[in-house]
């Protein structure tokens, strides 16, 4: 989620003059030097002695620590109930429950090798498809774009990553798949001998599951890789350009290098929120459970076999699989979205330091 | 003097073109993609919308007409009471966070956050089932707000903290200087000043809780009637989108795309509206 606070940091900054609707003893004060940057109260100035706190302050201190700590205590508290539903699973298939394919609610024997192929899979289609589209779109947005059209565009791209994913799931199956059949059925006959085009084409399956998970990642890659581009120094620009380099060897050369670890951290922004996309995917994937090399074989991921399931769960140890299942998919998640995290503030920090950024 | 070496050669300027050309219609094919799926679902829905679907009750299948006005309800009071505990709890988080969290306490909050705001929410539902479902034995509206609120709940944490750290620190110290107490200077000073910003950041979650799906398939379950209580299952929008698409009925896709309309609408025009607040707080 990094544009509802990039925007909500714009509205903040405006009120700023708020200030001067204030009693004039205390707005007087306010340096014009420091509109620039931030102003985090640091530990300290606003806490005295704390001896000497009052009654009041002690009791807000407190409740909103109590309020923070919530959060913490929730995401504790999720991974011990998963951990607890999913124990009589993981009890009894051990590791084997990651590299099993069986999923057998009758014999209950079940193993999530299937559903983490399709999730990477699936994730994988989207990203080679949002990546390119992502970053050549953004590159137009910062670099060649009248600022007009840039403001416009950027705006679509932000209502655009607020479309509920029910909603994409639902154009993706009835608007999608059918046209995605005859595509498949060309395909088949021409290049049918290639495993990856093999298959019945019936629309839905794991190219459908793919290009909607896409449409899903694309705005999001292309609004955190345009401000990761916006962030590169101005003066970077000018002294590739004073050489004689032309826009595109200063975007290919500079920018986009400047900008590296940014950009392959909103790739992996947008492989977690592949990897984690539920709706969308259960609607177009198929869910069936299986390992094919084609790319029209209907498939299932982690999400989506949760989702589609759940309800059907009869046996403690069938819903304890499931719960595994989501197990994984946390934990995947996490991992994904600390790396991410991770290099995207790398670059953050350096671009609000231009002193550092070296050349 | 030959102007020779002082041209661009030809090899480098078509290279230039070509990938501004590229990326011209990188950009192209994204926005215009993106608005037909957009237009699509705002034209294909309207045509199904009819009074009948806001204020009755679904048909049993086979039968003509029939709207969701159940679903309506229910996504309301769910996303309602999610708002509520979340934006409560998250504000006096991002309150923590800005104003008093230390060297160490604040950036381990802000991590935890920033990993729960990741978390897929398949996997938040399945948390919702395990917290209140099963001990409650039964799919509930106040477990589905627990589970909207969950996901909620971080965002608006650190949407708090980060427009707090706008205030700028000047306030805070006259409003200390003349003897105001330090939490009646964040509550009647820092948090007011940051009215806007919280606005805003309030308006967009509540539209992302509105789109929701997956949590609630494991704590509100969905409803073809009207709720008895809180603590009934409960029909919401997303819900019946979901049920209606992967059915095999043309009247039920009908009625999905009709709810789709409706959906999109309430989050565009709570996105819009944000958006707007935001360009005149920067106005003034």
């Amino acid at each position: 989620m990094v544009w509802p606070a990039d925007l909500t940091r714009r509205a903040t900054f405006g009120r700023r003059h708020l200030a001067s609707g204030l009693p004039d003893a205390i707005s007087q004060g306010s340096s014009s030097s420091l509109q620039q940057r931030e102003h985090p109260a640091p530990p300290g100035l606003l806490a005295p002695s704390r001896s000497g706190e009052r009654l009041g302050d002690r009791v807000f201190r407190y409740g909103v620590l109590l309020l923070a700590l919530s959060v913490p205590i929730l995401v504790v508290a999720l991974l011990i109930s998963m951990l607890l539903q999913a124990a009589p699973a993981l009890g009894r298939f051990g590791l084997a429950f990651l590299w099993s394919s069986s999923w057998n609610p009758v014999t209950e024997e079940f193993g999530v090798l299937p559903a983490i192929y399709g999730t990477v899979v699936s994730s994988v289609i989207a990203l080679l498809i949002a990546v390119p589209v992502g970053i050549a779109g953004a590159i137009f947005l910062v670099e060649f774009s009248p600022p007009i059209l840039s403001r416009a565009l950027s705006v679509l791209i932000e209502l655009l990553a607020a479309i509920p994913s029910v909603v994409i799931g639902l154009w993706g199956l009835l608007v999608l798949v059918p046209a995605l059949e005859p595509i498949q059925l060309a395909l088949g006959s021409a290049v049918g001998f290639i495993p990856l085009f093999s298959g019945p084409p019936l629309g839905i399956g794991m190219l459908a599951a793919g290009l909607v998970l896409a449409v899903m990642v694309l705005p999001i890659i292309t609004a955190v890789v345009r401000d990761i581009l916006q962030a590169v120094p101005r003066s970077q620009h000018e002294g590739m350009l004073a050489l004689g380099a032309t826009h595109w060897e200063t975007i290919s050369r500079v920018v986009l290098p400047y900008g590296r670890n940014g950009i392959v951290g909103a790739t992996i922004l947008g492989l977690g929120r592949a990897l984690g996309e539920t709706l969308a995917v259960t609607m177009v994937i198929g869910n069936t459970y299986q390992i094919s090399p084609s790319l029209f074989a209907p498939s299932t991921t982690l999400a989506s076999l949760v989702a589609s399931q759940f309800r059907e769960a009869d046996s403690a140890l069938y819903l304890s699989a499931l719960v595994g299942a989501g197990l994984v998919l946390f934990v995947i998640a996490v991992l994904v979205n600390v790396i991410a995290r991770l290099l995207v503030w790398q670059v953050n920090s350096r671009g609000l330091s231009p002193s550092t950024g070296g050349a | 003097m030959a102007a020779d070496h002082l041209t661009v050669s030809l090899s480098r300027r078509v290279t230039n073109g070509a990938m501004k050309a590229l990326c011209t219609v990188a950009a192209v094919f994204a926005s215009s993609m993106l608005l037909l799926l957009l237009g699509y679902v705002l034209v294909n829905g309207i045509r199904y919308v009819n009074w009948e679907f806001l204020t009755t009750l679904p048909k049993p299948l086979g039968e003509e007409g029939g709207g969701m006005a159940n679903a309506f309800v229910g996504s309301f009071i769910m996303v309602g009471l999610a708002s509520v505990w979340s934006i409560f709890v998250g504000i006096g988080t991002g309150v923590y966070l800005a104003e008093y969290a230390g060297q160490r306490t604040g950036p381990s909050i802000r991590f935890i956050a920033d990993v729960l705001t990741g978390m897929p929410s398949v996997v938040i539902g399945i948390f919702g089932y395990a917290m209140l479902v099963v001990p409650m034995g039964t799919f509930s509206a106040l477990a589905g707000a627990f589970s909207l609120g969950v996901i909620t709940l971080p965002i608006i944490a650190r949407t708090t903290e980060e427009n707090l750290r706008l205030v700028p620190r000047e306030l805070r110290e006259a409003s200390l200087a003349l003897g105001i107490q330090r939490w009646r200077t964040i509550v009647s000073i820092v948090v007011p000043t940051a009215g806007a910003g919280l606005t805003t950041g309030a308006m967009i979650v509540v539209a992302r809780a509105m789109g929701e799906t997956a949590p609630l398939i494991f704590t509100a379950l969905g409803n073809r009637f009207w709720a008895e209580s809180l603590t009934s299952p409960t029909a919401a929008l997303t819900l019946n989108i979901f049920q209606y698409a992967v059915s095999p009925y043309d009247q039920w896709h009908q009625q999905a795309w009709a709810a789709s309309f409706f959906l999109l609408a309430i989050v565009l025009v709570l996105n819009v509206g944000a958006r707007a607040l935001a360009g005149q707080a920067l106005r003034r």
